[in-house]
């Protein structure tokens, strides 16, 4: 495995770890940005260096209502579309995975689709909807507009597992005398649960940080996002964001992190 | 008697294809029966009907004599063996065998109980507790076995349970199955494309080919008595002689079979008894196989015949390319209906 040069092939050359260094730092830095000015003492601009570092910022954040009213929104908003995802997507995916019929690819394609569109095209549509229903803008119609994404979410993790659960397990349960039910609790559940959870997840921490169809659907409600968005013309008390940002970013880690861990190829299964 | 299975005009068809056609057949109580026939010729179907897997296009199912055509697989009295073993990941070895009281509702400690009775039967009682990704093939064998023995069904639909299994594992399981359907007494539907498989365990053979069965008997008599050319060659593995070389043989044209361990070979224009068949050609190959040697003679009018010898017997030159002459005699061919 060596080249003429007698260097490993394989390896990346200093160059290249500096390049793949430096593209992470870009990416990671605003962020460590953010954090940093969540304890600055300057409230107008983001001075470097900043001139002090204080907590009083969280006290601040802490105390106004309009911020919670923002996250308690968001945080029911993604949980009523993430139920309705795990649902609906699990449903489709049952109907999509083994069955043949015509126009299958078809309905496959539809169903996938919001999550190709982009989130304007989905939010206007929605919206020109909503008005000609007559429906108000409100709690429901945000979570309408979630769950179009989060559905093809949890359809498409669910439908990866069941295509690799051997129709064998399903007539064996059946066979030895299980009904659908039971096949469904005691074999099939148990085999896409990680795939239900982390589909969930997902769903759960794209809703929660959506803005763009968010801002055709919600009327005059204010999820966290939207929250963020009209913050940034306030000229004073910039480090609030900050704060809220910062703790955005450890809530919405933990499934995240946990998505991921249920995702990875279990150990047993490879044998 | 009420014949356990009864399959009565049984088609199944998928589009235009019939891969299923017109099977009708009678399995009787404690029978070890078996489907055989090439990949593709309807036997799997078969299994899948009787299980409940699937459903006829035309005809009916019965099971001891109640018609279950339309009674889906978890409200029958069958269980199946799959080829892939189907055993559940999620759970232990003793968790899969008592899946099936748990799903009817039997207690926890009386399934238990159940599970490692019917484990000692197949000889696991000791890997209850493993995981079915921690056995070897032959165990996983035995727990899908155990698995479906548990729910003493009626019958046992096996689809081609030894498969997936090297040689050896195969024949010690064949005994093993054997004594074990002797053992439980219970009605054993079997498929297979080996047909030595077949032979050595069924009590009957259904022989299926592209959707028909061909043929329904004991293993002694498809041996010794096929009807078709399909089943001499597919189960006896037999010199099957049609038209123009049956015609300068026999002076008939119709076909029979030859088995080719009762085919002399003698040098050529050697004589031969009163009364017996020959024909000549050249040697094309020459195969050993220890205690007999396979010889491929191309004949004269063209189709080669296969004989079998046994070593040390006088036989015409072994050079390739070299002449030789068939013999048998006549009470040793079967006549068959067309192909």
């Amino acid at each position: 495995m060596r080249s003429r040069g007698g260097r490993d092939w394989n390896a990346a050359s200093f160059g290249q770890k500096l390049a793949a260094f430096a593209g992470l730092a870009f990416l990671h830095i605003p962020v460590w940005v953010i954090v940093l000015y969540a304890f600055t003492t300057e409230d107008r601009t983001y001075q470097f260096p900043p001139p002090g570092l204080t907590l009083r910022w969280f006290a601040v954040a802490f105390a106004r209502e309009d911020i919670w009213a923002a996250l308690r929104l968001s945080l029911s908003v993604a949980s009523v579309a993430t139920a309705m995802a795990i649902l609906l997507g699990t449903l489709a995916a049952f109907a999509l995975a083994h069955s043949r019929f015509r126009g299958r690819e078809a309905i496959t394609l539809l169903f996938v689709l919001p999550i190709a569109l982009p989130g304007i095209i989905t939010g206007i549509a929605l919206l020109s909807a909503f008005k000609l229903g007559g429906i108000q803008p409100g709690f429901w119609t945000i979570v309408t507009g979630h769950a179009t994404f989060c559905i093809v979410i949890v359809h498409n993790n669910v439908i990866a597992r069941l295509r690799r659960l051997p129709q064998s397990w399903v007539e064996a349960s059946m066979d030895l005398g299980a009904d659908g039910v039971q096949t469904f609790r005691y074999v099939i559940l148990p085999q896409i649960a990680t795939a239900l959870l982390a589909g969930g997840m997902l769903a759960f921490a794209l809703s929660f940080d959506e803005i763009i169809v968010t801002l055709f659907t919600a009327g005059h409600e204010q999820t966290l996002p939207i929250w963020f968005f009209n913050e940034l013309f306030r000229p004073r008390e910039r480090p609030i964001t900050n704060v809220v940002a910062v703790s955005v970013v450890l809530i919405t880690m933990v499934p995240i992190l946990l998505a991921y861990r249920l995702t990875r190829p279990r150990e047993f299964e490879s044998k | 008697m009420t014949p356990a299975i009864e399959l009565a005009g049984v088609s199944r068809l998928f589009g235009a294809v019939r891969a299923l056609d017109e099977v009708s057949l009678a399995v009787a109580p404690g029978e070890f029966f078996a489907l055989l026939g090439p990949s593709g010729s309807g036997k799997t179907t078969c299994l899948r009907l009787i299980a409940g897997f699937d459903r006829p296009t035309h005809g009916n199912v019965m099971l001891d004599g109640e018609n279950v055509t339309n009674i889906p697989p978890f409200d029958r009295s069958v269980n199946t063996v799959f080829q892939d073993y189907a055993l559940f990941p999620h759970m232990s070895v003793a968790e899969n065998v008592a899946y099936g009281p748990k799903v009817r509702g039997v207690s926890e400690t009386e399934r238990q109980r159940l599970a490692l009775e019917v484990l000692e039967l197949v000889r696991l009682a000791a890997l209850a507790d493993r995981s079915p990704a921690q056995l070897s093939g032959g165990q996983k064998q035995r727990v899908a076995l155990a698995r479906s023995l548990i729910n003493k069904p009626k019958v046992l639909l096996l689809d081609e349970p030894l498969g997936a299994l090297d040689l050896r594992l195969r024949e010690e399981m064949q005994i093993e199955l054997k004594a074990i359907q002797q053992q439980v007494g219970i009605t054993f539907v079997y498929v297979t494309h080996d047909q030595g498989e077949a032979l050595s365990m069924a009590d009957r053979v259904a022989v299926f080919r592209e959707g028909r069965m061909e043929q329904l008997d004991s293993p002694r008599a498809l041996y010794e008595r096929p009807r078709t050319a399909f089943v001499a060659r597919f189960v006896g593995s037999a010199n099957v002689v049609e038209g123009e070389l049956a015609r300068s043989i026999t002076g008939a044209p119709r076909a029979f079979a030859i088995r080719a361990e009762a085919i002399e070979v003698l040098a050529t224009g050697a004589p031969v008894p009163d009364g017996a068949l020959c024909c000549e050609g050249v040697l094309e190959d020459l195969h050993y196989h220890g205690a007999t040697s396979r010889w491929h003679v191309r004949t004269d009018a063209g189709p080669a015949i296969a004989a079998v010898r046994s070593e040390g017997l006088p036989t015409a030159a072994t050079a390739r390319g070299s002449r030789v002459r068939l013999a048998w005699s006549r009470e040793s061919i079967v006549l068959l209906t067309d192909t």
